[in-house]
């Protein structure tokens, strides 16, 4: 019920990004293996969250792509898009969560490991960005709902079985 | 152009006979194994968005169980085996002959997990046997692994290799057990996510031309 008092929450789709400003929440559901980013200018109240399902922009097979899909595209999106509606680069912050494991497979390709992965590319980009990572909860077999909001720049993570957290 | 963007009417129709021949058969083994009828729902052939594939599992944060397995071979591909919690639960009382199990109380037995997981790797093999059968094609399954969580979490997983090429995915969608099993709001879903090579392969295999 506080949802309601605290303005609307904005949805995030899986390789989707948006942005929010204060009283709105932002959230995305469901995150296994994908990582949702959440980047914000806290004294500007504004943040913005990507739903990254692969690394690398590399990664694609077809010319047009979708740059919240990729964690070095979407990452540079989402920058430039909290840039453009008044964020300032150096206050940028960032907060991640999933990149878990959902399966345990003995074999399998390089896109089984996919949520490690997922991780490790959306840290290089932040860090080539210079924004900092203020926390993160990350790996694990569990999937993840997470939602932010600028009152307190807290980030909601609920799972199944291990209850729910802000970091 | 992508493929999924030409597909004609009759590979649909194809696509569709995949899902009824695969979950049919499935059908058989899991009312061989529970000794009881089992209903099937025709097939659903659609081209869904990767948020619209997470709504026809019941949305991304819906709790499910699912066993997970790639197809390998000729022709590649992910597979769902999705269970309601409570058709979870049924079944592995069934299967592990404990009627006290329950879904909810976690962490889950060893027991129950491998029953579920067996479950699973007993239908989408008939699923998968029936369609090589079907075209000829060498087709193999990947050991299961199960998970119980989100959807979003876990169908993910299916719409990696796929989600390198577009961002759409053609599902065939077979909901195989219905209400009369135990009740009201019960159901399991066969997803088979073809990887974007596969439809080449499979209509070339049953000799359908690409632009019929």
């Amino acid at each position: 019920m506080t949802d309601l008092l605290k303005g609307k929450v904005v949805k995030v789709g899986i390789a989707d990004m948006n942005m929010i400003k204060p009283p709105h929440s932002i959230r995305t559901s469901g995150l296994g293996s994908c990582v949702g980013v959440v980047i914000y200018d806290e004294k500007k109240g504004i943040a913005g969250l990507a739903h990254v399902m692969l690394p690398d922009s590399s990664l694609a097979k077809s010319g047009q792509i979708n740059v919240a899909k990729f964690a070095d595209t979407a990452v540079k999106e989402l920058v430039h898009l909290l840039v453009k509606e008044g964020a300032r680069m150096p206050f940028l912050k960032a907060k991640l969560a999933g990149g878990a494991q959902m399966f345990q497979f003995a074999s399998g390709g390089d896109l089984m490991r996919i949520g490690p992965r997922n991780v490790d590319a959306v840290r290089k980009e932040l860090s080539e960005l210079h924004i900092q990572i203020i926390s993160e909860d990350v790996g694990g077999n569990s999937g993840r709902t997470i939602q932010f909001n600028l009152d307190d720049c807290l980030l909601n993570i609920r799972t199944v079985n291990k209850g729910t957290k802000n970091i | 152009m992508s493929f999924i963007e030409k597909i004609s009417h009759l590979q649909l129709d194809i696509l569709k006979e995949i899902g009824n021949i695969g979950a049919g058969n499935a059908a058989t083994s899991l009312s061989a194994i529970l000794d009881r009828k089992i209903d099937m729902k025709v097939p659903n052939v659609r081209i869904v968005s990767f948020d619209e594939m997470m709504e026809m599992a019941g949305g991304a944060e819906h709790v499910v169980a699912s066993v997970f397995l790639r197809i390998e071979g000729d022709a590649s591909g992910s597979m769902f085996f999705i269970l309601s919690l409570p058709l979870a639960q049924y079944l592995i009382r069934q299967m592990a002959g404990d009627a006290t199990f329950s879904i909810d109380s976690t962490p889950h037995a060893e027991l129950a997990l491998s029953c579920l997981q067996e479950l699973g790797n007993i239908l989408s093999g008939s699923y998968l046997s029936s369609l090589a059968d079907f075209t000829r094609l060498n087709l193999y399954p990947s050991v299961p692994s199960l998970s119980i969580d989100m959807v979003g979490a876990t169908i993910s997983y299916g719409l990696l290799e796929l989600s390198q090429q577009s961002d759409t995915a053609i599902v065939i969608d077979t909901v195989l057990v219905k209400d009369q099993l135990v009740a009201d709001s019960i159901d399991g879903h066969f997803f088979l996510l073809p990887d974007p090579e596969f439809f080449d392969i499979i209509f070339a295999a049953l000799g359908v031309a690409p632009d019929d």
